[in-house]
């Protein structure tokens, strides 16, 4: 398929491997360990366990997958607030397709449906928009999530909502932003993390130019990096050429849709309507200043946290969980001593259990890559 | 019996069901008489409560009734490529046709939601009709209940079928042996990609058909040629992943597949890619997963690729002796992984 075959040919794939192994081999030895580079956006951990790329890897070379899986990342709480929202008899809650497995800690947002709430699924703000005009009786809430790439599209909703006056309209906002837990990770001290990959989707809002204090306080690597196979490869190898020649810059892989200032009208649309919250739970790494944003008081007739009455209480992840480790690169998923027994992408106990693009479902359901690796199936009966 | 010799059915008045049509009375009557009996020309004029099937005529066919039932909802009722009740025909001939049997009778249980349009009744009665016919299958006893609006999604259509299997064949997902070749008689995920599509809320124009199809014909021109097939399944809902799992799981064998040799459409392969679905768990309704012997492979292609249904066949893996149980793809890549079952259904990803 054009513009998609391109990204996948496995003969480059092979070059650029060859390169990688030679550098890695010989950071390596230099260092005495292995070189670790964190994929931070879910959308590559979902592409390098599709593609088994981990899998032709040099074995120095470790791939730590990051939290920007916003579905994972979701605190318990958040989706109890949820669930309490989509039980109102007068609301239809609209949600992206993969936010309607996430447990709550009473259920999930696909029980409270089987329950009888009225919960649809879409595939965007404005379908939610559209719902609204379509049901003037009911008070249409979207459940408004991910990161930067998804925030100006419910801010331009939002903003069309007041225009329009659809005032059964709101957005329950869960929109969290990278940059400050990418620095709430590099100043955990425990961290081990030689460079990064950067979100390719984030990035063509935010461009390149907000990553600039890893390379240039933390002495760090980034690379942008786009989502096909021989995106991820070249990136990689553009990291590993940087630790190679003793650089920490960022680069910019993914030219064909990132530039270094971001897309300004996205921009300006997330401006208009959210501002920072001032504290930011996240599944699995605790509360970050600033990592989220909130509705502005002049949309707050659209914000659905103030329109209902939530419950708003904070639920802590089970003790036994590990996933702040993982997410770190302190632990692999299936060093966790839930991974594949209690928790499973049928009965997550975890947040990266969650969604596709969380690191134990990926190592759960493609088995890391490695075929004769112990996931679900085997690990319950061999373990 | 034929349409000219037929007593004079009558017309139905209503435009749309009503709860008269379920309430045993003349209007049910009438109903059943100016749709169903219309259509399927196989019921008898003076209506049993059972049809009365001649044994004789079945035990020369084979040595083994075989019987299976399934339900049908799909949302749309109509969707291009097919409607409920061709899926209703096809998917209960295609159940009976992958365990080597010939398809003889249907049953048709509908459940009709109060408000439905006769007109679409209609339509779906002569689809099923039409399905049989082209299966060569008759549809020999039925059943209509309404419910409330709201209680059901227009139509449920539940339809049983009995085959007879000739006393040769053996097919079993347990004669599965390592070597053998696994191969699927065209583009995969059409049904799934065409439903979808056809919700609407997905603003994706294409002009993908469901692949629903009866595969019995399909079938017997395989099996004729490879003899020794070890077992047959359609890959309907959870796709050609699900099936291959469950041959894995029941042979503890390894399978393989090869990302390359897996047929599909340009335009299926391009709604994944935007939506985040993988084409290996899409359904399909027309489309079989056959294990074959390595030796009868190119046979078993060859007999394929000469029927209407069968013409984009592979071979897309192969049984190895390997992790019991596990299926895995090798990516176009170069690299590997594992293909599960799905733990629920596949839905969009955010971004």
């Amino acid at each position: 398929m054009k513009f998609i075959d391109e990204f996948r040919d496995h003969a480059r794939a092979r070059q650029i491997l060859e390169h990688i192994t030679t550098l890695v081999a010989r950071l390596a030895e230099q260092r005495g360990g292995p070189v670790r580079i964190m994929e931070v956006c879910g959308g590559h951990t979902h592409a390098i366990f599709h593609y088994g790329l981990e899998a032709m890897l040099p074995p120095e070379l470790e791939l730590i997958h990051g939290p920007g899986c916003p579905v994972c990342v979701l605190p318990m709480g958040r989706v109890d607030d949820c669930v309490a929202i989509a039980e109102r008899p007068e609301v239809i809650l609209a949600t992206f397709g993969d936010a309607i497995r996430v447990p709550g800690s009473r259920k999930s947002l696909i029980q409270a449906k089987a329950d009888g709430a009225d919960v649809r699924i879409v595939y965007s703000p404005t379908d939610a928009l559209a719902l609204a005009r379509k049901h003037p009786d009911r008070e249409v809430v979207f459940f408004g999530l991910g990161f930067e790439t998804t925030i100006p599209s419910t801010a331009l909703t939002i903003a069309q909502a007041a225009r329009e006056g659809v005032d059964n309209f709101s957005v329950f906002c869960n929109h969290i932003t990278i940059i400050p837990t990418l620095k709430a990770i590099l100043d955990n001290p425990d961290h081990r993390l030689d460079g990064f990959l950067g979100p390719g989707h984030v990035s063509m809002i935010i461009g390149t130019d907000p990553y600039r204090f890893i390379a240039e306080h933390y002495g760090c690597p980034v690379v942008v990096s786009g989502f096909e196979p021989l995106d991820i490869l070249q990136s990689l190898l553009m990291v590993v050429r940087q630790l190679h020649d003793g650089r920490a810059e960022v680069e910019n892989q993914y030219q064909r849709l990132v530039t270094s200032d971001g897309n300004l009208t996205a921009l300006e649309a997330f401006h208009q309507v959210y501002e920072p919250r001032e504290n930011c739970e996240w599944r699995g790494l605790g509360s970050i200043a600033e990592s989220g944003v909130q509705i502005k008081a002049a949309y707050g007739a659209y914000d659905a946290e103030r329109k209902f009455a939530v419950p708003n209480q904070q639920v802590a992840d089970p003790d036994s969980c590990r996933c702040g480790d993982v997410l770190t690169g302190n632990l692999k998923p299936w060093q966790c001593e839930l991974f594949g027994k209690r928790c499973t992408p049928d009965q997550p106990r975890g947040a990266l259990m969650v969604s596709s693009e969380g690191a134990c479902a990926a190592y759960y359901q493609y088995g890391g890559g490695n075929v004769d690796s112990p996931n679900h199936s085997t690990s319950q009966a061999e373990s | 019996m034929s349409d000219t010799t037929r007593r004079q059915l009558p017309t139905l008045a209503a435009r749309a069901v009503t709860q008269a049509h379920g309430g045993g009375g003349k209007a049910m009557k009438d109903l059943i008489d100016d749709v169903f009996v219309r259509e399927f020309t196989a019921l008898p004029e003076v209506l049993e409560d059972q049809a009365r099937l001649e044994l004789a005529e079945l035990a020369c066919l084979g040595d083994r009734l075989a019987m299976t039932t399934d339900g049908f909802v799909v949302d749309p009722l109509f969707f291009p490529g097919g409607d409920i009740g061709k899926l209703a025909v096809c998917g209960t001939v295609n159940d009976l046709a992958v365990g080597g049997a010939h398809p003889r009778y249907l049953s048709c249980a509908v459940i009709l939601e109060e408000g439905l349009p006769i007109d679409d009744l209609r339509r779906i009665a002569r689809s099923m009709a039409t399905a049989a016919r082209e299966a060569g299958v008759e549809i020999v006893t039925g059943d209509t209940k309404v419910v409330e609006r709201g209680a059901c999604d227009g139509v449920f259509i539940t339809t049983t079928g009995i085959g007879v299997i000739p006393a040769e064949r053996k097919l079993g997902i347990e004669r599965i042996q390592a070597d053998d070749v696994i191969i699927v008689n065209g583009w995969l995920g059409d049904h799934g990609a065409a439903i979808l599509a056809a919700r609407g809320d997905l603003s994706l124009d294409t002009d993908l058909e469901s692949d629903c199809a009866s595969l019995n014909g399909l079938i017997e021109a395989l099996l004729a040629a490879a003899p020794e097939t070890r077992c047959l399944r359609d890959a309907t809902r959870g796709g050609v992943a699900t099936v291959l799992n469950e041959m894995a799981d029941a042979s503890r064998l390894a399978i393989e597949l090869d990302d390359l040799a897996l047929p599909l459409r340009k335009e299926v392969r391009g709604m994944c890619e935007i939506l985040g679905l993988d084409p290996l768990y899409l359904a399909n309704e027309g489309k079989l997963v056959a294990v074959v012997p390595a030796a009868q492979a190119e046979a078993a292609l060859v007999a394929l690729r000469g029927h209407p249904l069968g013409k984009e066949a592979a071979i897309i893996g192969q049984a190895l002796v390997g992790k019991p149980g596990r299926v895995t793809l090798r990516t176009g890549f170069g690299g590997q992984r594992i293909v599960d079952m799905l733990v629920g259904e596949q839905l969009p990803r955010i971004c």
